[in-house]
């Protein structure tokens, strides 16, 4: 059974159902919006199950031929370790999201839920497509929906950010494009595993082209990631888009860029990632300080963890620049454990916004004695988010910096300033909140429903389990962690 | 001549040019005759019998040996074949939405838009078939003439005249330059075959005799840009697009743009690359190849640049087919083995794309006022389907994938990059002003999914237009999943080394 392309394409069974439904059917268009992303995910349990049976997932067909065969495009569909957790995590945050959205979007439900697929297709097919053209197919594929469920459904300055989003991944996914129609012309495949032996040995393209395109990688990802200062339309869309868009935007659409910079950019052009390691550490440093420094001067909580994302990104890279395995290893911890915290923060802050209707932390304090459940779980995530022990925010921390201080200590020694920094503004944006003074007090205030407690205490529980049995995860890296490692020549 | 050679030609290389003459020719004379009291429409549904006998006939042509007849004037060959088909299906699609074309408080009489829509698209298809500089200016005016009048035929339209006017006059002086232009290539061989003009000039050595052929080139390119509405002969476009009737914007936007493109390739292709350029072993072509590249860049800024501040929806569109004749010129100045393949697919993506979204747009302004982007406003709400179809259509020209435009792109940008030398820079500004207009064709979505509705006019859905708004959403979408439909055909069946002497 082709049970990839029976993944990717699932979310289609429920685009077809909602679209014989009539929009006045609230109660069926939620119901069937939620079933509609649970399928993908018992699917991608199915697959987590294959590849641990061993099963062979890859599949590849003849799909397009340019010139009579000169340029061949095929439908190469494949996962590895990395590639199958980023699967789950996209399928969890969707399912999860999903119902978010039921019980938040109160108007245009069913539109919103069937950009909502079509946005779960295209994310499910970054993350399996084997050659560079379907990698930038499903890529590009997501950039439509999500302009419109920025644009229609998000808050107040809804249309720029939809429009800011909208240009700065266009120019993001041009330069991609670009860099890999050249290395098509030049090298005459984009199957990945092909580019890996033509790209690590050989003389098929020139040293200066191999720098070229990594350059280009890097542009291209560092907007998704993003690395500063490419930045500014990301923290457009997290306070400007509707909630469970974030957490889908947050939680995985931003690791496409991880995922992208990690396979490619240091499975493909290993040597030269080698070569520009330092000034990715750099990079990653003002990432993680900067993200940090202006996360603590916010006044808006959206803004807060916005800002957040981006000093977390910068772990990311800093455990990339590091080229070595805990480091590779801690920048894989950190985009699926960032990719959890981040998507329970932002419900979080749903839950907040939606009795108060603020999210201005001037005006919110002392939440716990309206909603003691909710603030509970809001201390939490901002205790993984700073990276407590025991909480998937640590290994991930840990292991980045391990790392780092084997390559490049003394750029570790300066990062462990951004730890500290990142404590220091998640303690007083979710300590006020929940705890500080009463500020104002809310009218109807009513603790966590039921309908939002699952997707919390589930989202908490992985965070947990990640934290204190990592093993699982590293379990199923393994064979992809080493042939990253062989790549590098580590 | 006598009556026996005359006799002795393969006449029938040539029944689908007769069968639109004949319906045209037919069509005229029954205008004068029949009482004005009969709907015209009848006309239009002849027409398009007409065009789909000739599309047959074409289709039967498919793997003929190249083939030439009337003093080796007119040329079967499967350049011609592959676009003469493109340039029947185009006009046929345009017919279905003349026929269910109501322009507001106009004459209903108006059997004259059918037959010249007829001559003007067996112009182009004589365009397609000929080699000989004669046959090809003459079917370039037969085309050009019957587009003039074909703008005007709102009569009572200030814009529909302004139209004709600014049309006439750019014509006039684009086809001066054109004629003036092949007045030299003519001036050194001595002839106006093009196998006899590729034979001559070959020959030609002295060194100064390049700067004459390059002026010729430059000035036949200029004058044919008009055709395509390129740098510099691009200001009619905006005017006439948006003062001519819906149905002849389509037409000129498609089918007349597709006949400006063979007939630039036809003769640039048989002249230039057997000509010795400026450096050592280099064409001509080669030579001046860096011209036409600026204009294309040119052409790609200037269109989806000035498309941004555009409110009037076919104004707007006028810009945006500027910009994809800018596109579709990139695979003729990298000059790769894929550039046959890339334009021709991109024409026929662009076909689908542009004249589903012109029936859209005359769906929508027929009965309207005004033909502002905001009559768009809240359609999802009103007509989901239209919207849904339009949203295929934009994203299609805006190049996002799972559309024919994406795969037309890709292989735009692959021949780019794969030509020695690389494109580079044309592919970046290719790109660059592709993510541009992602601006004006994400707007008009915009205004489909994120506004309240506004006006409450009614949309009519008539027969011809539907079918062609249905055909081109659905051709769009195959095309863009499973492109090898397409693209098998064109390789296997047309061998383009023929075209070539």
């Amino acid at each position: 059974m082709d049970w990839l392309t029976i993944l990717i394409f699932s979310p289609l069974i429920g685009i077809l159902l909602l679209s014989l439904l009539q929009a006045e059917q609230k109660v069926t268009i939620s119901l069937t919006g939620i079933l509609a992303t649970v399928l993908p995910l018992l699917l991608s349990l199915v697959v987590y199950a294959q590849f641990h049976g061993g099963g062979d997932l890859a599949i590849s067909h003849q799909w397009i031929s340019f010139g009579n065969g000169l340029f061949q495009i095929n439908y190469e569909l494949g996962i590895d370790g990395f590639s199958l957790l980023l699967l789950l995590l996209a399928t969890i945050v969707s399912a999860l999201s999903a119902s978010v959205a039921a019980a938040q979007i109160k108007q245009g439900l069913k539109a919103f839920f069937l950009w909502f697929l079509i946005l779960e297709i295209g994310m499910l097919g970054v993350f399996t497509a084997e050659n560079l053209i379907l990698f930038f197919i499903f890529f590009e594929i997501t950039l439509v929906p999500m302009f419109f469920l920025i644009g229609r459904w998000g808050f107040v300055e809804r249309e720029k950010a939809a429009y800011s989003f909208l240009i700065y991944n266009g120019l993001g996914s041009a330069v991609l494009l670009i860099l890999f129609a050249a290395i098509f012309a030049k090298t005459g495949t984009t199957n990945i595993e092909e580019l890996k032996t033509i790209m690590g040995s050989g003389d098929a393209v020139s040293e200066e082209f191999r720098f070229g395109s990594l350059l280009a990688l890097l542009i291209a990802f560092g907007v998704k990631l993003p690395i500063v200062p490419l930045h500014t339309w990301m923290v457009r869309v997290h306070v400007h888009a509707p909630i469970a868009v974030v957490m889908i935007h947050a939680g995985i659409l931003l690791k496409i860029g991880a995922y992208g910079l990690i396979n490619f950019g240091i499975g493909i052009f290993g040597d030269q990632f080698a070569k520009v390691a330092p000034f990715m550490a750099v990079l990653g440093l003002v990432n993680l300080l900067y993200g940090a420094f202006l996360a603590f001067v916010q006044n808006e909580l959206k803004s807060v963890f916005a800002y957040s994302s981006v000093s977390h990104m910068g772990i990311v890279l800093l455990g990339v620049a590091a080229m070595n395995e805990a480091g590779i290893q801690g920048a894989i911890f950190q985009t699926l454990s960032h990719g959890l915290i981040a998507a329970l923060l932002f419900l979080l802050v749903g839950v907040i916004y939606e009795r108060t209707h603020t999210t201005k932390l001037r005006s919110l304090g002392g939440l716990a004695k309206g909603m003691p459940l909710a603030a509970g779980f809001f201390l939490a995530a901002g205790m993984a988010s700073l990276g407590l022990p025991g909480m998937s925010g640590f290994v991930s921390e840990f292991m980045a910096f391990l790392g780092l201080f084997e390559s490049m200590p003394w750029l570790a020694a300066i990062g462990t300033l951004g730890i500290i920094m990142t404590a220091v503004y998640i303690l007083r944006a979710v300590l006020g909140v929940t705890y500080g003074k009463t500020v104002k007090s809310f009218a109807g205030m009513y603790d966590l429903t039921r309908r939002e407690m699952i997707p919390a205490a589930a989202l908490l529980a992985l965070i947990v389990l990640i934290g204190i049995y990592p093993n699982f995860i590293t379990h199923t890296l393994q064979f992809a962690l080493e042939s990253i490692m062989l790549g590098i020549g580590g | 001549m006598d009556m026996d050679t005359l006799l002795s030609y393969e006449w029938s290389i040539m029944a689908p040019e007769f069968t639109i003459l004949l319906v045209a020719t037919a069509l005229s004379l029954i205008d004068l005759f029949v009482s004005k009291n009969v709907d015209r429409k009848l006309f239009g549904w002849f027409g398009i019998a007409g065009i789909a006998i000739a599309l047959i006939f074409s289709f039967s042509q498919i793997g003929h040996e190249p083939a030439m007849i009337l003093a080796n004037t007119y040329r079967l060959d499967a350049f011609s074949l592959s676009f003469k088909i493109l340039l029947l299906t185009g006009s046929l699609l345009v017919l279905l939405m003349g026929v269910s074309f109501e322009a507001r408080g106009e004459l209903t009489y108006r059997g004259e838009f059918y037959y010249l829509l007829l001559t003007g698209l067996l112009g182009a298809m004589m365009m397609a078939s000929s080699a000989d500089l004669i046959t090809l200016f003459v079917g370039l005016e037969l085309l050009t003439i019957s587009s003039y009048i074909l703008a005007g035929t709102r009569k009572k339209s200030r814009y529909s005249n302004e139209a004709a006017m600014k049309y006439v006059i750019n014509g006039g002086i684009s086809t001066a330059f054109t004629l003036f232009g092949m007045s030299y290539i003519y001036g050194l061989t001595g002839s106006t075959n093009l196998a006899d003009i590729s034979r001559e000039i070959s020959n030609i050595t002295p060194a100064n005799v390049q700067v004459l052929l390059s002026i010729a080139f430059i000035l036949t390119f200029v004058g044919l840009a008009f055709k395509i509405s390129t740098v510099p002969f691009q200001m009619w476009a905006p005017d006439v697009y948006q003062g001519a009737p819906t149905p002849v914007t389509a037409f000129l936007s498609v089918v007349s743009k597709t006949a400006g493109f063979i007939i630039i390739i036809r003769v640039l292709i048989s002249i230039f690359p057997f000509t010795q350029g400026f450096e050592e072993n280099t064409s001509l072509l080669h030579s001046l190849m860096i011209f036409l590249s600026v204009l294309a860049g040119m052409t790609m800024i200037v269109g989806n640049t000035i498309a941004l501040k555009q409110r009037n929806i076919k104004r707007l569109f006028a810009y945006s087919s500027i910009a994809h004749a800018g596109y579709l010129l990139v695979p003729f100045v990298a000059f790769s083995e894929l550039m046959f393949e890339s334009m021709w697919f991109y024409l026929v993506a662009y076909l689908l794309m542009n004249i589903g979204a012109f029936a859209i747009i005359q769906v929508m302004t027929e009965h309207s006022d005004s033909e502002d982007v905001s009559i768009f406003a809240g359609l999802y709400y009103r007509r989901p389907w239209i919207a849904i179809m339009m949203t295929v259509f934009l994203l299609s020209l805006a190049g996002i994938p799972g559309t024919a435009g994406f795969i037309g792109k890709l292989n735009i940008f692959i021949g780019a990059l794969f030509s020695d030398p690389s494109r580079y820079i044309l592919a970046v500004v290719m790109i660059g002003t592709t993510v541009i207009s992602y601006f004006y064709y994400f707007g008009i979505m915009a205004q489909m999914f994120m506004r309240p509705a506004g006006s409450a006019a009614q949309v009519r859905l008539p027969v011809g237009v539907t079918i062609t708004m249905v055909f081109c959403a659905a051709g769009t979408i195959t095309l863009g999943l499973f492109p090898g439909l397409v693209l098998e055909f064109f390789q296997t069946q047309f061998n383009f080394a023929e075209m070539f002497y």
